[in-house]
């Protein structure tokens, strides 16, 4: 099946068809807590992919080993190493990004979208086109943060990839650009953009544009079906039974 | 007394793990659109959250007795599974009544941002093992609060006319924007109040 389809699809549908953000909603707390600044949101972005890139490589590679019932489980092993390791890896070089991000750099274990690759396409196809998958949706979950980001930081705090200098560190200790402060909102920032409400807001807008314009392609809307969007969904006996969250009461 | 109430306070109204943290917002706007449903939801959101801590607390003790804190995040997600999976299993066997109320939501529990988040962050504040638990069923008591109170939202907007493009899920998380932006009234109110 899609092992037919050519390496660049599978690279570019995770842009903007398959958008992990805007198109299959998941993700959505990292998205919504890292995207008061563009700096962390980059960062952010860099190491979910890097660890889902590492992550459909090695569950790809031990697709016909893991046995299919504690696939789950033995998923989470794999992507909780390669998070622990980027984790360290933060900590040394990038100390400002680990203090920016706090409790959200280790949460990428629980980020719906590795797992769900993890799940949805790498525990089927082959090493390579699960590579160029995780990072296609990597790049398009980094692209969707930026965008987020950008209309945060420059409504909320007036400034535009402030804090850049700590992330470019890596390579050059030696660069002194450090963001644009935009000339009238930096002295009146729209506050309430970079705090929760302005979060859900402005993900919500996002969410209706990218619906508008998947409209205009006759696309179907970006929905969240309760449990069917959850990456857990396929183990949990509910969804065996044919049957939603919403469909079952409490007894 | 104080500080735990302080603590229980703050988890719940002023640092709210949905509306503030952001920790938990899939099944927020997954399963928040029946209110029985909610409830259930966030009851064992609530169980599995303070059990979590009880049992993660001594193992980090452990870790760092050997200096093993880096494996802190591979150890907890590992032990949140293998519990929740206990749980149901002891739940079904022995409290057949409980499993009934909670036992369909705790499978989607082991990958939800809210329990592990709780975990780490008891550890990054320093908590001690009392005031961990307060905080933790703080959080959860929070986080039954947000579903609850976005329930009865939702409930609300499903006879509304409301513009082709924002139906569904952008009206959803506008309707939560304002919902959050409540919470954002209890801002001080804890350093106030003990103070």
């Amino acid at each position: 099946m899609a092992e037919k389809k050519s390496i660049g699809k599978e690279f570019t549908k995770g842009l903007i068809a398959e958008n992990p953000v805007f198109r299959l909603v998941l993700g959505t707390c990292p998205t919504l807590a890292v995207s008061t600044s563009v700096s962390s949101a980059i960062g952010m972005g860099i190491a979910a992919t890097a660890v889902l890139f590492c992550s459909n490589i090695v569950i790809s590679a031990l697709r016909k080993v893991i046995p299919q019932k504690v696939r789950i489980p033995a998923y989470i092993v794999i992507i909780a190493s390669f998070v622990t390791i980027i984790q360290l890896l933060v900590k040394a070089f990038v100390p400002a990004l680990d203090s920016a991000l706090g409790v959200y750099l280790p949460l990428i274990v629980v980020n719906c979208i590795i797992l769900g690759r993890a799940e949805a396409f790498a525990s089927k196809n082959a090493v390579l086109a699960s590579a160029v998958d995780g990072l296609g949706m990597g790049i398009g979950f980094t692209a969707a943060l930026f965008l987020m980001s950008t209309v945060r930081e420059i409504l909320g705090s007036g400034t535009f990839l402030s804090g850049i200098k700590d992330l470019l560190a890596v390579f050059s200790g030696d660069i002194q650009f450090n963001g644009f402060t935009i000339p009238f909102l930096n002295e009146n920032p729209l506050t309430i953009f970079v705090l929760a409400p302005g979060g859900f807001f402005v993900f919500g807008i996002m969410i209706a544009l990218s619906n508008k314009l998947a409209e205009r392609n006759g696309k179907p809307k970006a929905e969240l079906n309760g449990c069917a969007s959850c990456p857990m969904a396929s183990s949990c006996a509910l969804i065996a039974d044919g049957k939603k969250c919403e469909e079952v009461d409490v007894k | 007394m104080k500080i735990a109430l302080s603590l229980l306070l703050t988890a719940i109204l002023t640092n709210n793990f949905i509306l503030c943290k952001f920790l938990g917002i899939c099944p927020f706007l997954g399963v928040s659109k029946k209110l029985n449903t909610a409830v259930g939801m966030s009851a064992a959101v609530i169980f599995v959250m303070v059990l979590a801590t009880a049992v993660t607390y001594p193992i980090n003790l452990l870790l760092k007795a050997n200096s093993l804190e880096y494996l802190q995040t591979i150890v907890f997600i590992l032990v949140i599974a293998a519990l929740v999976q206990l749980v149901e299993i002891v739940l079904k066997k022995y409290m057949v009544s409980l499993y009934n109320a909670l036992g369909i939501y705790l499978p989607l529990i082991t990958t939800n941002c809210a329990v592990l988040g709780v975990v780490l962050l008891n550890i990054d504040n320093g908590y001690n093992f009392w005031q961990s638990i307060v905080y933790s069923l703080g959080g959860g008591i929070g986080f039954m609060v947000a579903m609850v109170m976005f329930a009865g939202v939702r409930e609300r907007l499903e006879g509304c006319d409301i513009p082709k493009a924002l139906q569904g899920l952008p009206i959803t998380l506008v309707a939560a924007s304002l919902v959050s932006m409540s919470f954002l009234g209890f801002a001080g109110l804890v350093d106030n109040m003990f103070a």
